[in-house]
């Protein structure tokens, strides 16, 4: 009861804190969005105009009004039209093009009956690329006009994947940016939160109060799950509206995907507070964390292929469960369960986390 | 009535490293009394309020304060005390009020007795039209008095306060030490340290203290009985150069300049102070010379190294 009371009176004090300091309740949302916009439009550069060519074996009308509204997305640019696959294939393989749609005989048939229309043939080297394309795979086909046409396909055309076929794609991008916009700033925030209360004085007449250090570490962590998820929020939805980025799992399992990564990334960070001496040191530690957590994560370099010992490192870092964990909710619709040695990792790392920083916070200031 | 001491120290001491902080120190407090630390900065006093309200452990000795071993017991003891840092403690970017209500839910009250209490605080100690402020821009004395109501919020048995008055003007002591006795008259023990002569001769006893150590303890009155010193006033024209010879005589504990006169702290071996200096100094012998009040300064001096460096 009296514990509940004194969380409580904690995480009031953390939130009238947090909402005054302007710079950083505008950062907390300006980092996100600015990372974002500038990683998203780095994506929608590369993403249109990718040179594509065409094997239309229907040869029909339909064929050609669903080739104008491909290009119409203004993703893929018509290179050039091949007779048969197996010029076409020719050509991906040389690099002339980088993607083929394929336009099988029976397309007006086929539309008619709702199934799929056609098959891309994907340069799989570039991710981007190929995540680009696939967003077509569900490519609304709401303009034409096809009376028949019972319902609509769940897709409108099937991609293989060439050269590459278990890359990474640039739908894997826009999570991996909130795994490490969450890292730099769940971590910052925590990192300092015991440290600035010793820096600026209340943390000696804060341990002569009757509060306790687990009571301390909860509420100190509690204030900045809203944060974290206000920023995945953003994230996710800027990314949705704006570079059109699927979101195929369900909303839930992303929450409570992220929901693990941020009480663990913050954990991460009450750790170090309880380590560093000064805000500045525990700001060292955050960039220490920040940087492996970027590299090693599997966001930049593949992690199968990275060495062993690079490996073992990633293990330990809460990014990394998250980036596999993310993937797997938005790109094979699996669930936290599906993926339970990363849940089950997740969640020991805060329960463990938090204990060991409250016993390494002992009440007294020796 | 006697009941037991608040606090009782034993052979306390404290290192830091190599350095002693705290060295042996021995107390034994009264409840219901005002005691005082007084002693020059770096003399021990915050480390002593420290290891008494269990945030350092000593590295020797043994405490109890209100019955509860420090700092095994501490945490028992935390509800039972209220203590003010040296340095501003309380949050910049919160109001008074707030500030107020997060200690009282701190310390566990209840919603309807930290309402009344934040009122009664805010009256008492002349927060009520600041009580929207935020702390950030409030000025010393209005930060000390926000200071004492949230260290009194919850009604402690005893006060631990760590220079409090060091950043507020002579008026705003005033009126402070008036709010400590009408503490006081309601039963609340209180450990206060300064380095104001002034305040020290307010408490009911007092620890003089240099380098660690406790030099000299008791009633101010007492102290400055007990003195082992005379307290000789020389009015004399060329004091300056008197206070150098004075000063390099073995019996002179200190020599200082008050305005147109000389304080000259004199052992008690001397029997007669101002005989032994006419006749060491025949100069004096048309000069005004008289025996003058020991104040706690000249208690302060006489005990610390303090004026013969
Ligand atoms: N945590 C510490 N580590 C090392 N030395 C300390 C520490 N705290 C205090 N000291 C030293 O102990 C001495 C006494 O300090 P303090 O108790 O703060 O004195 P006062 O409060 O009387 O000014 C000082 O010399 C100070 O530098
Ligand atoms: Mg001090």
């Amino acid at each position: 009861m009296k514990s509940r009371q004194r969380i409580f009176a904690m995480i009031i004090k953390e939130f009238r804190q947090l909402m005054r300091d302007r710079i950083t309740l505008s950062m907390t949302v300006m980092i996100p969005l600015f990372q974002l916009l500038l990683y998203g439009y780095a994506i929608n550069t590369q993403v249109r105009h990718i040179p594509i060519g065409v094997v239309d074996q229907s040869q029909s009308a339909f064929g050609r009004l669903l080739v104008e509204s491909v290009k119409a997305t203004q993703i893929p640019k018509l290179k050039a039209a091949y007779p048969t696959v197996v010029q076409a294939q020719k050509a991906l393989k040389q690099g002339r093009v980088q993607a083929v749609l394929i336009l099988p005989k029976d397309l007006t048939q086929r539309a008619a009956q709702g199934r799929v229309l056609g098959q891309w043939l994907v340069d799989g080297s570039d991710t981007l690329v190929s995540g680009a394309i696939k967003s077509l795979q569900t490519m609304p086909l709401t303009d034409f006009d096809i009376p028949i046409r019972k319902a609509p396909p769940a897709k409108t055309f099937e991609v293989a994947i060439l050269y590459n076929p278990s890359q990474r794609s640039a739908v894997s991008i826009v999570p991996g940016i909130s795994g490490i916009i969450l890292t730099m700033t769940m971590i910052m925030f925590t990192s300092s939160a015991i440290v600035r209360e010793r820096e600026r004085g209340n943390l000696e007449l804060l341990i002569t109060t009757p509060i306790q250090p687990l009571e301390l570490m909860v509420a100190k962590i509690i204030p900045y799950i809203l944060i974290g998820l206000v920023q995945v929020s953003i994230i996710l939805g800027v990314g949705h509206l704006l570079f059109n980025v699927p979101i195929n799992g369900s909303i839930l399992q992303i929450l409570l995907v992220t929901l693990c990564f941020i009480s663990a990334s913050l954990t991460l960070g009450l750790l170090l507070s309880t380590i560093a001496k000064t805000q500045m040191q525990s700001m060292q530690m955050t960039v220490f964390i920040l940087l492996p957590s970027i590299l090693l994560s599997g966001f930049v370099f593949s992690y199968d292929a990275m060495p062993k010992a690079a490996q073992w490192i990633a293990e330990v870092l809460p990014a990394t469960h998250f980036m596999r964990m993310i993937r797997g909710v938005i790109l094979r619709g699996a669930n936290m369960l599906d993926m339970w040695p990363d849940t089950l990792w997740m969640l020991g790392f805060t329960v463990i986390g938090i204990c060991v920083a409250a016993k390494r916070f002992s009440k007294s200031l020796d | 009535m006697t009941s037991a001491p608040a606090i009782i120290a034993k052979g306390v001491s404290k290192r830091f490293g190599k350095f002693t902080a705290v060295k042996q120190l021995h107390l034994n407090i009264p409840q219901g009394q005002i005691y005082g630390f007084l002693g020059p900065n770096g003399s021990g006093k915050s480390t002593s309020i420290r290891l008494l309200t269990g945030l350092l452990a000593p590295s020797e000795g043994n405490i109890q304060v209100l019955g509860y071993q420090v700092p095994e017991q501490a945490e028992a003891l935390k509800t039972q005390i209220g203590y003010m840092t040296q340095k501003f403690s309380l949050y910049d970017d919160l109001t008074v009020i707030e500030n107020l209500a997060f200690i009282g839910r701190i310390y566990g009250l209840d919603p309807v007795t930290l309402a009344t209490r934040i009122e009664q605080q805010l009256l008492t100690y002349d927060l009520k039209p600041i009580e929207h402020q935020r702390v950030e821009g409030m000025s010393g004395g209005q930060k000390q008095r926000l200071s004492l109501a949230a260290a009194t919020i919850h009604s402690p048995k005893l006060l631990f306060l760590d220079e409090p008055t060091s950043a507020v003007d002579p008026e705003n002591r005033r009126d402070f030490w008036e709010q400590l006795f009408d503490l006081c008259d309601k039963g609340t023990t209180i450990l206060i340290s300064t380095h104001y002569m002034d305040e020290a001769e307010r408490c009911h006893q007092l620890a003089i203290m240099e380098a660690g150590e406790i030099r000299a303890h008791g009633e101010p009155e007492q102290l400055m009985l007990q003195m082992g010193v005379n307290v000789v006033e020389i009015l004399y024209p060329d004091l300056r150069r008197l206070k150098a010879q004075l000063l390099a005589l073995e019996e002179v504990h200190s020599a200082a300049q008050l305005g147109v006169r000389l304080r000259v702290l004199i052992s008690k071996h001397v029997s007669d102070p101002i005989d032994w200096l006419k006749c060491r100094f025949p100069e004096l012998l048309t000069a005004e010379l008289e025996i003058a009040r020991p104040s706690l300064e000249d208690v302060f001096v006489s005990v610390t190294g303090e004026g013969r460096a």
